[in-house]
């Protein structure tokens, strides 16, 4: 996973609620047993005016114009400004996936989905809540200003605004030390393996129809 | 101390350890594999040189990605055409042996959508905690599991360390008192409850569902229920343990037996919320105030009763919320106004992990018994869950029913509700469907999805059209051969 200290990158907002995990990644590309590749296929069905299907050259496909990523004052957007209930739905981590391939390495609404929360953060992808005033505070901004940046500060937990303004934010702290140091939590798991050997002794003992294999 | 919600209980006897930050470790008794959210989990392991925790608590069988006909399936992976998914399917049967992990394969009669296969196999008891990379795991909720969607990384994460890294969520209870209508559902009063409370009503939260109308609900109908919390944002979903619970775990393959049964049957007693626990949130409906229900839009907050009409958004002030309409309306291809008698319907598909089990079969066949699909209908589908509720239905003789009103009646896998195989809506059809998302696109590009309960998804079939179940002519039972 890629550390995640200090960005600095360019807006791009997408001025809806409710995105579902099938519209950031629709469900033909989930064929793919790679964790890598997803990024041309990001929002597919908003980005371009044909059907995609996995394995396809994306570079000749027809683009919808309208589509915000689309435009060229947004190429090159690393963080992704949207409103509440972001990454609803499905629980594929292809959402993710995609969202990292493409280049975002931040995005900032009124509110996210459970699972793509923490699937986010699992893969070096800093999600901002902001409150709803905030959000359509900034999405005024960007939609207005042309070449929009913001500078995301994970360690002191602030974005600073290109006019001097700073918009504080809450990160949980486990989440903050994962990304920081780029860690798997796997491993960090694992440094627990007595703990956990240690409860599953005692839960066995009390519980020990859970622990059986099945009557053929 | 004031008494513990259900969630609580199963929080505490799972916990293996509170971390300062707010964090905790949960031990995970049943993780549920399939082919699409567990390869690059499975790659992760391999590549860290790290083996399962312990064998014994996973079980995985093929349905997103499985094709749904008898063509296809006869030969077994091999038969799939389209050489993507093939090999998907394949990682999961190599990955399977390599690991030692137990797998009903695409052509074991057990295979089926994981969320039927488990609590039917006794996979799902009383008191576990169920994961698996798919969001409505919640479904096991109804056995009173604490059972989470998972991301791959979790999947991993669980295979490593049978763990998962979680804080602990808020408790919301659901109470559902009163009477249901007649031909009134589970699948209805899901539906209601996510157009009441939206698709972030239950963010944050675990549900708990409760009241007379639950109590009164088969095992089916309650997995119906826990199926689509994570539509109203919670991965949770529960429902206490009682009598009904029980006979059905009874003398499933995985279940307990003899003196460990009682043991576990005693243990289970307790899986219920203290009369005085304290919910951080409480929303109650009125059970006979519930009418046959249908999405109209793309969210399945979106939804209304069978007589309501398609909203007007000029009636509505919010502006993001009359944005969000129009914005449906448009993908829908309806204006506000429109009856939902009036849908013009060109498929209709019963199955999906919400509604494929035997209950919603018999109740969709029992509608559809002696009458024909539609000639406006291009397709009817059913899809069984898994392989034994295909044959149980076979046995039944719903099969033939099916059949002989124009029904396709395929081979059990995910099917339709997502349409990862080549069971899909074309572009602007309409379909009456009894999964769970009416998502932009899900059940096919430019596919447009309305959500119903079986028995309503067979009657549009039949009449081309939503109709009120409750008014419907039914045939009585005779020989159907």
């Amino acid at each position: 996973m890629n550390k995640f200290v200090r960005h600095d990158g360019l807006v791009a907002p997408l001025n809806r609620s409710n995105v579902d995990t099938d519209l950031i990644i629709p469900k033909q590309f989930l064929k793919s047993i790679k964790r890598t590749g997803f990024g041309p296929n990001l929002f597919d069905e908003l980005r371009y005016l044909d059907e995609g299907f996995p394995g396809q050259d994306a570079s000749n496909r027809p683009k919808n114009p309208e589509f915000v990523l689309n435009q060229p004052r947004y190429e090159d957007a690393s963080i992704l400004l949207t409103r509440s209930n972001f990454g609803c739905g499905s629980s594929r981590e292809h959402a993710p996936w995609a969202l990292e391939d493409f280049g975002f390495r931040v995005i900032i609404a009124p509110s996210f989905a459970d699972i793509f929360f923490n699937n986010a953060f699992k893969n070096g992808l800093l999600l901002i809540t902001l409150s709803e005033a905030q959000v359509e505070s900034l999405m005024k901004q960007v939609e207005a200003t042309p070449g929009y940046r913001l500078d995301i500060d994970l360690a002191e937990q602030v974005i600073h605004c290109p006019d001097g303004t700073t918009l504080a934010f809450e990160v949980d702290s486990f989440r903050k030390y994962c990304l920081e140091n780029g860690l798997d939590d796997i491993g960090l798991t694992l440094q627990q393996a007595d703990a956990i050997k240690q409860f599953e002794t005692t839960y066995r003992q009390n519980n020990p129809w859970l622990f059986r294999a099945p009557v053929a | 101390m004031a008494g513990r919600t259900l969630y609580d209980k199963l929080w505490d006897s799972h916990l293996v350890q509170q971390r300062d930050d707010g964090t905790s470790l949960i031990y995970i008794d049943r993780q549920l594999l399939h082919e699409v959210t567990s390869p690059q989990a499975f790659e992760g392991l391999r590549l860290a040189g790290r083996r399962p925790w312990r064998l014994d608590s996973n079980l995985a069988t093929p349905d997103h990605n499985v094709p749904t006909t008898l063509k296809e399936r006869s030969v077994g992976i091999g038969g799939i055409e389209d050489e993507v998914s093939r090999i998907q399917v394949q990682t999961l049967d190599d990955n399977c042996r390599s690991f030692d992990i137990e797998q009903f394969s695409i052509n074991d009669e057990r295979q089926g959508i994981v969320h039927v296969v488990g609590p039917e196999q006794g996979a799902t008891l009383p008191g576990m905690t169920v994961v698996c990379g798919d969001s409505h795991t919640a479904t096991h909720g109804a056995f009173g599991a604490l059972a989470h969607g998972i991301g791959t990384s979790e999947v991993e994460h669980v295979l490593a360390t049978q763990c998962l890294i979680q804080r602990k969520m808020k408790n919301l209870l659901i109470q559902v008192d009163g009477e249901l209508g007649e031909r009134i559902t589970a699948k209805d009063i899901v539906l209601a409850v996510i157009a009441r409370i939206g698709t972030a009503g239950g963010t944050g939260y675990a549900i708990e569902f409760a009241g007379s109308a639950i109590r009164g609900l088969s095992m089916e109908g309650r997995m119906t229920i826990c199926n689509m919390a994570i539509e109203a944002g919670a991965r949770v979903g529960l429902v206490g343990v009682d009598q009904t619970t029980i006979d059905y775990v009874a003398r499933r393959p995985f279940a307990p037996t003899e003196e460990q049964w009682e043991q576990a049957v005693a243990a289970w007693q307790d899986l219920v919320s203290d009369r005085d626990a304290v919910f951080d949130k409480v929303v109650t409906l009125d059970a006979s105030e519930i009418e046959p229900q249908v999405s109209w839009g793309t969210s399945p907050e979106m939804v209304t009763g069978i007589n309501g009409q398609v909203p007007d958004p000029a009636s509505i002030s919010d502006e993001p919320r009359r944005r969000g309409i129009e914005r449906a309306l448009e993908y829908m291809g309806l204006h506000g106004g429109q009856n939902i008698k009036d849908i013009h319907l060109d498929r209709v598909f019963i199955g999906s992990c919400t509604n494929s089990r035997i209950e919603d079969l018999r109740a969709a066949a029992e509608v559809v018994r002696g009458h024909h699909v539609s000639s406006s209908i291009k397709q009817a589908m059913v899809v069984p869950g898994s392989g034994l509720v295909k044959r149980m239905a076979e046995r039944e003789g719903l099969d033939t029913i099916f059949k002989q009103a124009g029904f396709e009646w395929r081979e059990p896998g995910c099917s339709m509700c997502l349409a990862m195989n080549a069971d899909k809506l074309g572009a602007g059809e309409h379909c009456a469907s009894t999964s769970n998302r009416n998502f932009e696109g899900r059940q096919g590009y430019g596919g447009r999805t309305h959500l119903v309960s079986p028995a309503m998804a067979a009657a549009a079939a039949i009449a081309g059209h939503f109709v009120d179940i409750r008014e419907w002519s039914f045939n009585p039972e005779r020989e159907t051969a």
